[in-house]
């Protein structure tokens, strides 16, 4: 965030503050997009009011488990966010690139518009808003920016929210991140609910951020607001721990081409690819034509070059001269798992994994990326202490 | 976020589209290897340095990596290609007067200004003779006696660019072919193009090596043999790229994305990663 701005922070009552910032930014001209319960998942849709968002809703998560709860707390951020993440929006998993027309001799090219309004994100978690900045490095990478991106990222709001109840399959301490989120945010809200009440206190991270607030006109925060913000983070990352060294793994992950590990995880992953299409960061995809049935009667005049997510749990996704350079689930897992938590490093100066926990949550066979990874570690770890160096 | 409102309305450069080129030749070299030239219809694409490649877009069809094999003074590009799939099948099948879509150069080149003034040898295999015939034609017009060309192709037919390689022999340049089977009419070598090398044991001081991925492991092996320090030995590799700009993730070898990192890569940069199946 640029520019000097005070320390603006408010307490919003959890109802009515909730929907004023919902409406304020509506009426500011953003494209409002929050949580909501629907087909009994939290999903990011468009939202009209406060009231849109989840209320009293909590998540149980496990390895191949994702259940929503309901309760009468009233809590409004209580939930862990589900399969989908915030690149449904700034990378739709389908998307027109260009629309191409014969024309006499030659070929004519329009592009989509762009989106009329900025997006603004509600209650967007450490790990999601990480995925954003993820995901920023590879799309807005400056020899080559992609200008859909760029322009449906452009002056996005984002209203983060500290994540007072992590689920048990989340790691965002061991991947450099944490419970609070603690930059990169227009408004933070942290939700408490102690013997002061149950209440949200939003804090100014820019300048527009601070603007919002102030056109809120809710009470300002006391001292037992700012230590209830601390003390939620606090529990929230004491309840976690650290399972990986995430920062070390680029290098204990090097050498692991050759595992038998990989043949292990094989036995049980299904090459569906789940872990993909609900990874935040996950950017693998694939360009094709799509033919429209108006012809001028010898050929056709029109065709759509569509973007589409592609994964590498996909056979075709190595295809090269007609066969699969990765032709087994163990070559692709491993290509997956290596490409996440050690190549992405060197490839875009930042780790591929935030350690949301979606793609232990969403595998069908409850294969804990955790757990394997610490298996490769610990692998490795005892074939060095053998003196099994590899060169 | 001020910096992304900025990009926002920049003048948004849209990498994905392709430029039209008009098919003014086709050349058939072998029973499925067609080389195109193509012009642009309007403004053209940069230029070219010797190794890199455009990608080929065929109306309603698809987009395919292809190295350019020439460029000409007047604009023109010409691209050697192999019928495999769709896509390609439909690029080999243009006509003259049939307009493809272009995008590029990408990727990195062969490393002829460090080339210069040393014995290089070239080696091909097959169709990866085209991404070399720039580089080998501006080693012939530098110092054509400190060359060496090694090609390989599975039969005679198969020989790419027959007059090519008559005009660098007759520059100076030592040509070696090799066929795998060979016909009646063929008096020359008969074996694998790291067979030539080992059997010529000429000494090199660099090599490019591009052919199917068997042979350039076994062929770079072979130039070390010669004499080459690992380090001095590049070599150009395909994976399946779609973007050709590092975004689409499918080109990707190890950390290497080789749409961008490749597709020329130092050996030594990739040997270990090559020795491991299906990486």
């Amino acid at each position: 965030m640029t520019g000097s701005h005070a320390p603006v922070a408010v307490r919003l009552d959890p109802r009515v503050g909730l929907d004023a910032l919902v409406r304020l930014l509506a009426a500011d001209g953003y494209r409002v997009l929050g949580p909501v319960v629907r087909n009994g998942v939290v999903e990011y849709d468009d939202v009209m009011s406060g009231d849109d968002l989840p209320t009293g809703v909590t998540v149980e998560q496990a390895p191949g488990r994702w259940r929503l709860h309901h309760d009468d707390s009233g809590l409004r951020f209580a939930w862990t966010p589900g399969a989908e993440s915030w690149k449904r929006y700034v990378f739709p998993a389908r998307q027109e690139v260009l629309r191409i027309r014969r024309t006499d001799g030659s070929f004519a090219v329009t592009r989509p518009a762009p989106p009329e309004r900025p997006f603004a994100f509600l209650a967007v978690r450490d790990c999601e808003l990480r995925a954003l900045a993820v995901l920023d490095r590879v799309e807005l990478d400056p020899s080559h920016p992609d200008p859909r991106y760029a322009q449906r990222r452009a002056g996005t709001f984002i209203v983060a929210v500290t994540c007072g109840t992590p689920a048990a399959t989340c790691w965002c301490t061991s991947m450099g991140g944490g419970p609070q989120p603690g930059t990169g945010y227009d408004v933070r809200i942290t939700e408490a609910a102690d013997h002061h009440g149950h209440r949200l206190v939003a804090e100014a991270g820019s300048e527009r951020g601070a603007q919002v607030l102030i056109r809120l006109a809710a009470t300002a925060v006391d001292e037992h607001d700012l230590a209830a913000v601390r003390s939620v983070a606090e529990a929230a990352t004491q309840s976690m721990g650290v399972r990986l060294d995430g920062a070390a793994l680029p290098t204990l992950l090097a050498d692991a081409d050759d595992s038998p590990h990989w043949q292990v995880v094989a036995e049980r992953c299904l090459s569906c690819g789940n872990c993909t299409m609900v990874c935040p960061t996950c950017f693998c995809s694939t360009f094709s034509d799509h033919t429209a049935l108006t012809s001028d009667g010898s050929a056709v005049v029109e065709t759509v070059r569509e973007q589409s997510w592609a994964s590498c749990f996909q056979l075709d996704h190595s295809a090269l001269g007609g066969r699969a350079v990765r032709a087994t689930t163990a070559d692709r897992y491993r290509q997956w798992l290596t490409h996440k938590l050690a190549t992405w490093q060197e490839q875009f100066g930042t780790t591929g994994c935030v350690g949301c926990g979606r793609c232990t949550v969403w595998c069908p066979a409850g294969i804990d990326i955790v757990q394997e990874a610490a298996a490769l570690v610990a692998e490795r770890a005892r074939l060095n202490s053998a003196g099994d160096f590899r060169t | 976020m001020d910096s992304l409102a900025d990009l926002g309305t920049m003048p948004a450069v849209e990498p994905m589209e392709p430029t039209p080129y008009r098919v003014t030749h086709s050349r058939r070299e072998t029973v499925d290897v067609t080389t195109l030239t193509l012009v642009p219809v309007a403004a053209g694409l940069a230029s070219v340095l010797p190794g890199q490649y455009l990608m080929v877009w065929a109306f309603g069809v698809g987009e395919i990596p292809i190295s350019v094999s020439r460029t000409l003074p007047t604009g023109e590009v010409l691209l050697t290609v192999r019928a495999v799939g769709a896509t390609s099948t439909a690029v080999v099948g243009t006509t003259v007067g049939d307009v493809l879509g272009l995008r590029g150069p990408f990727g990195t080149a062969w490393p002829l200004a460090a080339a210069a003034g040393r014995d290089l040898v070239v080696v091909a295999g097959g169709l990866g003779l085209a991404p070399l015939r720039m580089a080998i034609d501006a080693q012939v017009a530098q110092d054509p006696t400190r060359l060496s060309v090694v090609v390989g192709a599975r039969e005679q037919p198969q020989l790419l660019y027959a007059d090519d390689l008559q005009r660098w022999t007759a520059a100076g340049a030592r040509v070696h072919l090799t066929v795998d089977a060979a016909g009646r009419s063929w008096h020359g070598a008969v074996g694998t193009t790291t067979a030539v090398l080992e059997r010529l044991a000429e000494r090199h001081e660099m090599a490019f090596v591009c052919g199917p991925e068997l042979m350039m492991t076994s062929g770079a092996r072979a130039v070390v043999g010669c004499g080459v320090q690992p380090s001095d030995i590049w070599v150009s590799l395909e994976r399946n790229m779609h973007c050709g700009i590092g975004h689409c993730g499918r080109c990707q070898l190890g950390s290497q994305l080789l749409c961008r990192d490749g597709a020329v890569v130092r050996w030594d940069h990739v040997e270990r990663l090559l020795e491991v199946r299906g990486r």
